[in-house]
């Protein structure tokens, strides 16, 4: 007879397991997600963290061992912020047609976001280490991941501020904007998508069509923009 | 499949390339963004071919930050002492920053003499 503690030895050797656990993971939130009617609070992302922070804790696995294995689904972070060109093109026209409102729109979201996150962190003495992992949370996660570890940040925070900066935009979005009076939807999503990126997006599209469209034009804008801006700005509170 | 995929590292690596030996500030995979656009406005056909792959892609894009959400486990003592002043700054610079986007958008706009949507 096998003893259980030589099958659970072997498997921990290699990237089999980890790799697993996160796709089913990931594949639980997301039927969570669906469930709930596809809420903000729910969101799949947030509830894989939780599951899979969970099971390491209750089997003893550092953070190392799972990432062995973790580290394929990780590496697709790359692929996946070039692919986030495609919406990009696909807009391109569009975006010429509001290119003014939309220039200054990003610009003053964009160094919003960023410059008024580190004054606030500054003030409350934060390390430098958490201001570079702070300073990129309103961009889509594989941009501000890369632009955390360029800055020396840490990019596993970096991932979890840029989880609940999209969660808390998407839920605050609409009575924020209905109080200042908003009503062109290219300015709501817009808006939306530079300051909580894909989650952001998501619930815009969710509201209305326009809203969806432009968020995403403003996530891939503010992509780009934040890589330029965070490091000055960081420069500036360093 | 192969061939979209193989592209899209390609412009990754490029990215990165470029931006490591230009010392630039851009993320490599951001300039791959940019050259992904670039080429598919010079050459369509090319959004054509990736465009499967790309969507692929795209629809699990949450999925690949699970791994690097998973690290908090790692960093929770710093969570507990900056809490407070982490989720202000998160709070009220995203508030903010929607704020001024809406704003500055509408105000452009009807600045330029354009119509609403």
């Amino acid at each position: 007879m096998t003893d259980a503690a030589l099958i659970w030895s072997y498997l921990t050797q290699g990237p089999l397991l980890w790799l697993t656990a996160t796709l089913i993971a990931y594949w639980l939130g997301d039927t969570f997600f669906r469930a709930m009617g596809r809420q903000s609070w729910a969101n799949p992302v947030l509830c894989a963290v939780i599951l899979l922070a969970c099971v390491l804790g209750l089997t003893g696995t550092s953070y190392q061992t799972y990432f062995e294995g973790a580290q394929f689904v990780h590496f697709m972070l790359g692929p996946a912020t070039v692919a986030l060109g495609m919406p990009l093109y696909d807009n391109l026209r569009r975006v010429r047609k509001a290119a003014l409102p939309l220039v200054a729109a990003l610009l003053a979201g964009s160094v919003t976001a960023v410059v008024s996150a580190l004054a606030i962190g500054k003030a409350f003495g934060l390390s430098e280490v958490m201001l570079a992992s702070l300073a990129p949370k309103s961009t889509t996660a594989p941009v501000a991941i890369g632009i955390a570890e360029g800055l020396g940040g840490e990019p596993t925070i970096t991932a979890v501020l840029v989880l609940v900066t999209g969660i808390f935009g998407a839920i605050i979005a609409t009575p924020l904007l209905n109080a200042l009076g908003i009503r062109d939807w290219r300015a709501r999503g817009f808006s939306l998508g530079v300051a909580a990126h894909g989650i952001g997006t998501a619930r815009a599209f969710q509201v209305n069509e326009t809203a969806g469209a432009f968020a995403g034009i403003g996530m891939g804008l503010n992509a780009v923009l934040t890589s330029i801006i965070a490091p000055l700005a960081l420069r500036l509170f360093g | 499949m192969i061939p979209a995929l193989a592209i899209i590292l390609v412009f990754q690596l490029i990215g990165e390339v470029a931006t490591r030996s230009l010392g630039l500030l851009l993320p490599g995979p951001v300039l791959g963004l940019l050259l992904l656009v670039l080429s598919c406005t010079l050459r369509p056909a090319l959004a054509e071919m990736l465009r499967p792959v790309v969507t692929g892609i795209l629809g699990h894009l949450s999925l690949f930050f699970v791994p690097a959400g998973v690290g908090v486990v790692a960093h929770l003592g710093q969570f507990r002492s900056d809490g407070l002043a982490v989720a202000l700054a998160l709070t009220v610079s995203t508030a903010l920053a929607i704020a001024a986007g809406a704003l500055v958008f509408r105000a452009v706009v009807r600045w330029t003499g354009g119509s609403e949507e």
